[in-house]
């Protein structure tokens, strides 16, 4: 079934849209990525899943209306909207001891057991550590939680790389434990292109492009253009043209490998590379449009 | 209700290990113990001054014997008012530390929590924004009385002791002492005012700051401020009235009848003897239904604000 089933989803501010009509299917057990520059209404459309912001449009999450059912919606969910939210007064033993007292799916003993792990200790306050320790702490926190769906935002900013690699490898090996959804926005394509199973670009509010990663990789193809051979490759309508060292380097959609093969040297792009040749396009065509 | 929606949330939940029954009361008393966690003030405050206190009236008491000797040739009711001042004292010190603690949980409590950011944190738990309110409301209204009051009955206990003790060394009976600080009816008063007074009567001012709190994005004290007084001074100025601030005044102050005869400062002053007079009077019952007006519009801000 549909962990998140989103319907002509809409979000204004003033005169600002923020999203424009989003129609958005998130399966069961999928990790979606969601990717966008700046703006381009990433944050308001996680905020309307987990219903810290109200919207236009049809919207279910595990089943339920997050705007009016936020509550009930995180017995099944969970989210992380940035490490830096931890109130910085309580101590760790106080935390567990809450999400003992208020969350019917908190395994304390499995929090404790992630925590062992750390140099975190129980009496310690979250002011007294350091960031990349609150992000083992919320992130400990939110494994030791049974959610369906866990929705992160950005959950990296902020962190050193060792930090950031360390959160995205525990996050990938407690989604192989169980089955879990995962939606996450983030900036850092290169980080969590290797456990995404789906990626979804945003740009001024709209999807512009979904795929599932097996899609990527069979569809998407960069070639390293031999300088003789450029005009035959542009021939074939690349989507996308860069200039690499000494060579140009062009993306192709849906045309044979052998073909290309023919033509220089031949792989499969990443997300990011992708993500680029996408946003310059759509930039392209708003500007031939403008002149 | 909306039944579907139920049932599909029901047929997630069945494919893995039941969760456990959470009650809203037990969520209720961990979000109170959230607070008091967060803010210790709570009853550090009231212990901090109960400290301080005490230890000027131990000092005091190297003259206590004096005094009550002196008192012996005051009539019985300056005797009264002389013999029960330091214990007026020890609750007029409670009870202002009890006010500023309260004023200033309340205007922090939704403020401070979007200005750091943790809402983001707390709104990603199952509770629900009615009962974080509800768990915010109880703190001024039930338990920094209550702390107040424990503290004032357990300072003038430790004062009426110490004093017994002083006046016995010094081969004085201590029975004046008892006559004029009837201990029960002391607590009873304390009860009353501090718990019944300042907790349920003065609930929609920690209603109207908890609301404020909730909506302004700075400055929280200023907007719980400014805005009563703009509507004092309108309707001053444009029906030459003050109902407006008569109502404060009065939901404020009480009513001032209840002074001793003689102006003298007695621990009567404090109210009426019994918590009933005060539970009986129509606008206690207005008041809760004013409080309850602003804790439901709290309810509604916290749920569409985020991080400021």
């Amino acid at each position: 079934m549909a962990y998140i089933e989103a319907c002509g989803l809409r979000k204004t501010y003033g005169a600002t849209v923020a999203l424009d009509g989003i129609d958005l299917q998130v399966e069961e057990g999928r990790i979606l990525g969601l990717i966008g520059p700046n703006g381009a209404g990433k944050t308001t459309a996680l905020n309307a899943i987990v219903g810290l912001t109200p919207y236009e449009g049809q919207l279910k999450v595990v089943g339920r209306d997050p705007w009016n059912e936020r509550d009930q919606l995180m017995r099944d969910a969970c989210f992380i909207a940035d490490v830096a939210v931890l109130p910085r007064w309580m101590r760790v033993s106080q935390a567990l001891d809450y999400l003992v007292g208020i969350h019917p799916r908190f395994d304390r003993a499995k929090a404790e057991a992630l925590l062992a792990k750390t140099t975190i200790r129980p009496v310690s306050k979250v002011r007294e550590l350091s960031k990349g320790m609150v992000t083992q702490l919320h992130l400990a926190v939110v494994m030791a939680i049974d959610a369906r769906l866990l929705v992160l935002d950005e959950p990296t900013l902020g962190l050193d790389i060792l930090y950031r690699k360390q959160f995205y490898d525990s996050l990938l090996t407690d989604y192989f434990e169980r089955s879990r959804t995962v939606v996450v926005a983030t900036h850092q394509v290169e980080e969590v292109e290797h456990i995404l199973t789906d990626v979804v670009f945003l740009d001024r509010g709209r999807i512009v492009f979904r795929r599932s990663m097996e899609e990527v990789e069979s569809r998407y193809r960069e070639v390293s253009v031999h300088p003789d051979k450029i005009a035959a490759a542009r021939a074939l309508n690349p989507i996308h043209e860069r200039q690499g060292i000494g060579r140009s380097v062009l993306l192709f959609e849906g045309v044979d490998r052998q073909q290309l093969a023919a033509l220089g040297d031949v792989r499969t792009p990443g997300v990011a590379d992708l993500f680029v040749a996408i946003m310059s396009s759509r930039t392209e065509r708003a500007q031939g449009a403008t002149q | 209700m909306n039944g579907p929606s139920d049932v599909m949330a029901e047929s997630v939940s069945r494919s893995e290990v039941a969760p456990v029954e959470i009650s809203p009361v037990r969520r209720l008393f961990w979000s109170v113990r959230r607070e008091l966690w967060e803010n210790r003030s709570i009853y550090l405050a009231p212990l901090a001054v109960a400290a301080v206190f005490l230890v000027g009236f131990f000092i005091s008491l190297v003259r206590l014997a004096d005094r009550v000797r002196a008192a012996q040739a005051l009539s019985l009711m300056q005797q009264r008012a002389a013999i029960q001042q330091p214990y007026l004292i020890a609750a007029l010190m409670l009870m202002a530390a009890e006010l500023l603690v309260a004023v200033v949980y309340c205007l922090d409590a939704f403020y401070g929590e979007r200005r750091d950011r943790s809402i983001l944190f707390w709104k990603s738990l199952p509770v629900s924004d009615l009962t974080t309110v509800i768990s915010k409301a109880i703190i001024p209204i039930l338990v920094i009385p209550l702390v107040a009051f424990a503290a004032t009955v357990a300072t003038q206990w430790v004062m009426l002791l110490a004093s017994s003790a002083v006046l016995a060394g010094s081969g004085m009976s201590p029975a004046t002492l008892w006559e004029h600080v009837p201990f029960f009816d002391t607590t009873l008063i304390n009860f009353g005012h501090l718990v019944v007074y300042h907790g349920i009567w003065y609930a929609p001012f920690y209603g109207w700051l908890l609301m404020v709190s909730a909506w302004a994005n700075r400055a929280p004290f200023l907007w719980a401020l400014l805005p009563p007084i703009a509507i004092g001074f309108v309707e001053r100025i444009a029906f030459n009235s003050s109902h407006f601030a008569d109502v404060i005044r009065y939901r404020f102050g009480g009513d001032p009848g209840s002074m001793t005869p003689g102006g003298r400062m007695t621990m009567e002053m404090l109210g009426p003897h019994s918590p009933v007079e005060y539970l009986t009077r129509p606008g206690l019952w207005i008041g809760l239904a004013v409080t309850a007006a602003f804790l439901f519009a709290a309810v509604r801000l916290r749920r569409s604000r985020g991080p400021i």
